[in-house]
């Protein structure tokens, strides 16, 4: 779990330097159009002159922010609708699953495409895009387990003694629910960063002059034989982002998944 | 058991819940679609008349009953700027979408399965971790970031292929692999961890001590039960790869409905944008549907636990 956590950290340390003033993401300089990575530009500039490592680290920034918020939107919306399917059952149990099921139907990244599509573009639309496909992961994840730990007995006991159905569904249920949450997160931290960098990459996320890695692929590919270096940065950053989320979901699956790690 | 006809209810059920959330996205629409047709500074009356000739002074439910009924008859409605119906609009581009996906799924297949049975056979040796890195890989890289590298690679620096359109042979070569990687790389994953279950099981040690060979253990008992989760999941990757088509098409210009969708997101053309969302996901649904369906009848275990 090293080096993915490693990435991650890397991940936030550029995030927080992308905020930092003295960076010039958005500073045109005609003369020093497409110079390639040199001392003076570490990761060279792009066609508008801009240092393209200014704009990586700016973007940076916007990945980290839409990401974690996409995901911790999803995932309460997501626990909140699961332990109430599983937890009161019945109708609203019926009713809850068709809902998930729906949501399931819909290829994900579709529903977020067509969805900036309606809404229009920009940062705040781009996490309400994703949290519209988040959610149901979540939803479905918490409401199967919800549905067998409702039999248990110390469930049963909290049910007895009278205690509210918020209560047993927040000091009893959701502590023993979380574990697969967190694994369904960093997937999804993976899975967020992608598609803002796809949604930016189609010109329905963040909106120029604004840096975000899709945003600096999706003009870099324009002059992708003068200057090949504008879709290889964001693009290894991305990439090593996604694959390092990737890895630590693993990793946090096979620690948490007893009975696997007991084969041998 | 559940029978054919509660399944077909259930596939109803949700094709029209899906159906009804492509609707409501029309609703979410900021401003006024007449704008488009338009441009904003109309006269007050010519938008009231263009209004009613779209049917957006009708109140929602009218408008939801309309759409269905539309459905029903196969009428997406009418491009706003092209004055054209979608449906046709969408089936001009529906074979070039359809000819890229097939050639990812295939793609899929021709990788996926050798490559997981070798992983599986070879497991914690060389060819196993190779397998698991490449669908590690696989799953991590953006499509529309592989687009260009493979351009850069094949057809800049190599020669090989052309870089974008549908015109030249070799030119489906590209974008079926970069649309057809991740998905090649779950399925690896899936088989080699679809095989590895199977191998404890009971009756591959009674087949293997009664003196089968390696060969007809595998081809006979192992590979046809492992393969059929397998199915399940190409089902789900089959609709995936419609949605997936969306972006490979504007990476490699390919004139299918992926692209007319964003052309149309663009130029904020929305009921071609709702058709394509519409045609794409009720594809996803069936495409679904119809693996469960077939994975059902050939395992019969499935079939009765569900």
């Amino acid at each position: 779990m090293r080096l993915p956590g490693l990435i991650l950290g890397a991940w936030l340390v550029m995030a927080l330097a992308g905020v930092m003033p003295w960076l010039e993401p958005n500073r045109v300089s005609l003369p020093e159009i497409f110079v390639p990575p040199s001392a003076a530009h570490w990761l060279g500039t792009d066609e508008l002159g801009r240092p393209v490592l200014d704009r990586l680290l700016s973007g940076a920034g916007v990945s980290l922010l839409v990401a974690l918020t996409t995901v911790v939107i999803s995932a309460v919306i997501g626990i909140t609708v699961g332990l109430t399917a599983g937890y009161f059952g019945g109708l609203t149990d019926r009713v809850i699953s068709r809902l998930i099921e729906v949501f399931l139907a819909f290829p994900g990244m579709l529903l977020a495409i067509a969805m900036a599509a309606m809404i229009g573009p920009g940062i705040d639309n781009v996490i309400i895009a994703l949290a519209t496909m988040g959610w149901v992961g979540y939803a479905r994840l918490v409401r199967v387990q919800v549905l067998s730990l409702r039999q248990r007995e110390h469930v049963l006991a909290a049910v007895a003694l009278g205690r509210t159905d918020f209560a047993i569904m927040q000091r009893h249920l959701l502590p023993l629910v979380m574990a697969p949450v967190w694994v369904e997160a960093s997937f999804g931290v993976a899975g967020a960063v992608v598609a803002e960098a796809g949604l930016s990459f189609l010109g329905l996320g963040i909106q120029p002059p604004d840096a975000s890695w899709g945003g600096m692929i999706r003009d870099g590919v324009r002059y992708l034989l003068v200057a090949p270096h504008l879709v290889l940065a964001p693009g290894v950053a991305l990439f090593l982002v996604v694959l390092a989320s990737n890895l630590f979901g693993d990793a946090l699956r096979d620690r948490l998944d007893v009975i696997s790690r007991s084969r041998p | 058991m559940r029978s054919l006809l509660e399944q077909l209810l259930d596939t109803l059920i949700v094709l029209f819940g899906v159906s009804t959330l492509v609707f409501l996205l029309l609703v979410l629409i900021p401003g006024d679609p007449v704008d488009v047709v338009l441009g904003e500074s109309a006269q007050a009356a010519d938008r009231e008349a263009m209004r009613s000739a779209l049917g957006l002074d009708r109140p929602l439910w009218e408008r939801w009953g309309g759409f269905y009924l539309d459905l029903l008859r196969g009428d997406l409605g009418d491009s706003l700027l092209r004055r054209q119906p979608v449906g046709g609009l969408i089936l001009q581009r529906l074979p070039a979408t359809l000819q890229l996906a097939g050639a990812a799924f295939l793609l899929v297949l021709l990788v996926a399965v050798p490559l997981g049975v070798l992983a599986a056979r070879r497991r914690g040796r060389w060819p196993d971790r190779l397998a698991q890195a490449f669908a590690l890989v696989g799953v991590s890289i953006p499509n529309f970031w592989l687009g260009p590298l493979l351009v850069l690679l094949f057809s800049v620096a190599l020669g090989w292929t052309p870089v974008s359109g549908n015109q030249e042979p070799g030119s489906l070569i590209l974008p079926a692999l970069t649309l057809g990687l991740s998905m090649a790389a779950i399925t690896t994953r899936m088989v080699r961890s679809s095989l590895l279950e199977i191998e404890s099981q009971d009756f591959l040690r009674t087949a293997r001590c009664k003196g089968l060979s390696e060969a007809a253990v595998m081809w006979r008992h192992s590979l046809p039960n492992a393969l059929l989760p397998v199915i399940t999941v190409l089902g789900l990757q089959l609709g995936g790869l419609l949605a997936g088509a969306v972006i490979t098409e504007v990476v490699f210009a390919w004139p299918g409905m992926g692209s007319l969708m964003v052309d149309a997101i663009h130029q904020r053309d929305y009921p071609v944008v709702q058709g394509v969302v519409l045609v794409i996901a009720l594809g996803y649904v069936l495409a679904n549907r119809a693996a469960d369906l077939l994975a059902s009848r050939l395992d019969p275990r499935i079939a009765g636990k569900a």
